[in-house]
């Protein structure tokens, strides 16, 4: 159906084209895309710039100005067909399953057991690529508990790791700043005077948090998504991501303030919990989808695993050979590594230590200061 | 000339920009055809090689304007983008001033407003697209700046105006025609694209892409220039590729295949000439196993 027939529709029940137009507006925000005022009276402006007689144009008119990102151009897709009636004028969309696939592929079903495992704590998380979906259980704390975790947290102050700058800053040392020197020469009525000087300003680098959330890793978990949130919330500027059978993003549930909130809410996002592990997998689509593309260019990047890599830990070495050499540093936090007596024997440890700067621990809060630590100096 | 009222309709700039040899799909005539219309700044995203940076180099030589190019990097800010004072011109001057007057008394304020003349100012890009208008102004790899440059960009999109402390407001009587792109290596930030009119880019479909080879290189025969689209589309396919050849690789590939004199392609030409369309080593060597399968149907 045309959009000029649905406007004779509307006609019947006396509904002028502007109000259809902003109910398919109003629409898409509850569809999620964030739709502004100002970004309904461009669309509004622009329709009428294309005109109503062409569907084609109306819909391609609201692809321009009511969406920001591929994502929302999906749902304009979704929302348009529902609201205009079936037809697309013809119109490729493209198919959300055609998407290059954040999901690792799955491989076969196969029952696991431990590969080698006579550590009988590992044997218990063994890995496995079935795909168990699971929202983390979220344990109702006490408000005691509570409030001694977020003392305890509050201990923790992430520090950036600084780079140097492409930007001069007014420094007691460096070259000499002409312009400035100028300025005071003027000041002092062409009167030479100080010398002043500049020096490269430094920046606060980028730390990427990569955390594995598999089964093996259970126990952890919990405590370094409200580490990852102890980063969010400072000054450091952080991505987050989580490795289970699928790469999730929760670098935006993280950015509350609460970090109770903030941690249910990443949990809620995260639909792989205690799954399965595709460590490969996950970090290649990290790197092939944000990584390589600028988050980990000079970055530096966490990773908090076991590196309990089933079955090819060779892979797993590959790709953490890219990442070493996209990214400026790459720490590889190991909760085992903090018990006594610990070597790292484990296959998928051995395939990724030479491509690590840093192998710490990551079993307590006092690891995690040690890595802050680690972290504020790379 | 204003830009605004250059295009009676789409299909009007489809047709000019067809003439410069950019053919674009029905979506992307529309919403440029969109933006010139109302005046709005063109958000460009997409796979590298495209044809982001393209259109703008279309659009202003189908309008006939002249292009003004910002290339943004990490660090980039106003004195790069906007202007700049010549400031060795500026300590001549003062080192002339000084000879000339031999030692005379001179107001350092005089000096100074001498010193800030229209003559020791370097415009950059912004500044002359503004004073320059109609012209089209294109913010490349938008992406790759710092949050302050966009929020310093969202202000000069939204007022066409910036003031020189020394010289006063220069303001555009027609507002440029504007054109961002961006590689998405990071999120832009809302109000930015709220200004802007979005547009993703895909990249073309076969036809479309045989056309584009046709017009731009018109020396490639025309079954050599399928061939080539046929195979670049075959390594498209491969999701697992780190980058996919773009629409430019397409056409070097095919010009670099006639230079050498090649009527069809086979594997081992295309296996030669690989490094033309395929960037990286790893993508390289899964390109050559599949190139068997695709070259010979």
């Amino acid at each position: 159906m045309s959009i000029a027939q649905h406007r004779l529709d509307a006609a019947e029940h006396v509904r002028p084209p502007t109000e259809v137009l902003l109910g398919f507006a109003r629409c898409l925000r509850a569809a999620g895309v964030h739709v502004t005022a100002d970004r309904e009276r461009t669309y509004l402006d622009a329709v009428a710039a294309v005109g109503l007689d062409d569907p084609g144009a109306v819909y391609h008119a609201g692809r321009a100005t009511l969406c920001g990102s591929p994502a929302d151009l999906e749902r304009h897709d979704l929302v348009f067909a529902e609201w205009f009636g079936g037809s697309r004028a013809g119109t490729k969309t493209r198919d959300p399953m055609q998407r290059p696939v954040t999901r690792a592929p799955l491989e076969g079903e196969e029952a696991q057991t431990g590969t080698g495992g006579d550590d009988e704590e590992i044997v218990k998380a063994r890995s496995s690529t079935v795909e168990v979906l699971r929202h983390r259980d979220v344990a109702s704390l006490s408000q005691a508990e509570r409030e001694s975790l977020l003392a305890l947290y509050a201990r923790l102050r992430p520090r950036a790791p600084r780079r140097r700058a492409h930007r001069y800053a007014r420094d007691r040392r460096g070259v000499v700043d002409a312009r400035r020197t100028l300025r005071t020469t003027l000041r002092r009525m062409g009167e030479p005077g100080e010398v002043q000087w500049r020096r490269r300003a430094t920046r606060p680098r980028r730390v990427v948090l990569l955390i594995d959330v598999s089964g093996s890793m259970s126990a952890y978990a919990d405590a370094l998504v409200r580490l990852a949130h102890a980063y969010c919330a400072s000054e450091v500027p952080t991505e987050v991501f989580t490795l289970g059978t699928r790469l999730t993003h929760i670098t935006r549930p993280l950015h509350q303030r609460d970090p109770d909130r903030a941690v249910v809410a990443a949990g809620d996002a995260i639909p792989d919990w205690s799954g399965g592990t595709r460590l490969a997998e996950g970090l290649k689509v990290f790197l092939d989808r944000w990584g390589r593309r600028g988050m980990a260019r000079g970055a530096v990047v966490v990773v908090f695993s076991d590196g309990w890599e089933r079955d090819r830990p060779e892979a797993l070495g590959e790709q953490v050979h890219r990442l070493s050499r996209v990214a400026h540093r790459v720490v590889w936090a190991n909760p085992h590594r903090g018990r006594a007596g610990y070597e790292p024997v484990q296959g998928g440890i051995v395939a990724v230590l030479p491509y690590v700067d840093d192998f710490v621990a990551g079993h307590s809060l006092a690891a995690f200061e040690e890595l802050t630590e680690v972290v504020a100096r790379a | 000339m204003d830009p605004r009222t250059t295009f009676e309709t789409a299909p009007d700039l489809a047709g000019a920009l067809g003439g410069v040899g950019y053919l674009a799909e029905e979506a992307l005539t529309t919403v440029a055809w969109l933006a010139l219309r109302l005046g709005r700044p063109l958000l460009m995203e997409g796979e590298p090689g495209t044809g982001k940076t393209a259109l703008a180099e279309a659009l202003a030589e189908a309008m006939d304007l002249p292009l003004i190019r910002l290339q943004c990097y990490e660090g980039i800010d106003s004195s790069q983008a906007l202007y700049d004072w010549d400031f060795p011109r500026q300590i001549l001057h003062v080192r002339a001033l000084e000879a000339a007057s031999g030692g005379g008394p001179r107001e350092v304020r005089e000096v100074e407003e001498d010193l800030f003349d229209e003559r020791f100012l370097l415009a950059r890009p912004v500044l002359r697209a503004l004073r320059e208008s109609p012209a089209v102004l294109l913010v490349d790899e938008v992406d790759r700046a710092d949050d302050e440059f966009e929020a310093f960009l969202l202000e000069v999109l939204s007022t066409w105006q910036v003031t020189i402390p020394e010289l006063g407001p220069v303001s555009a009587a027609t507002p440029p025609v504007v054109v961002l792109t961006s590689n998405r290596t990071r999120e832009l930030h809302d109000a930015l694209k709220r200004r802007c009119l979005y547009h993703w880019l895909e990249h073309p479909g076969i036809e479309r892409e045989l056309e584009i080879v046709r017009t731009r290189a018109p020396e490639v025969s025309a079954d050599l220039a399928e061939q080539v689209v046929r195979a670049v589309h075959g390594i498209r396919e491969d999701r697992e590729l780190l980058k996919p050849p773009g629409v430019a690789e397409t056409l070097d590939w095919a010009r670099a295949l006639h230079e050498l004199g090649t009527r069809t392609l086979d594997t081992a030409t295309a296996a030669s000439t690989l490094g033309v369309a395929v960037k990286y080593r790893e993508d390289a060597e899964r390109v050559k196993k599949a190139l068997d399968g695709m070259l010979t149907p």
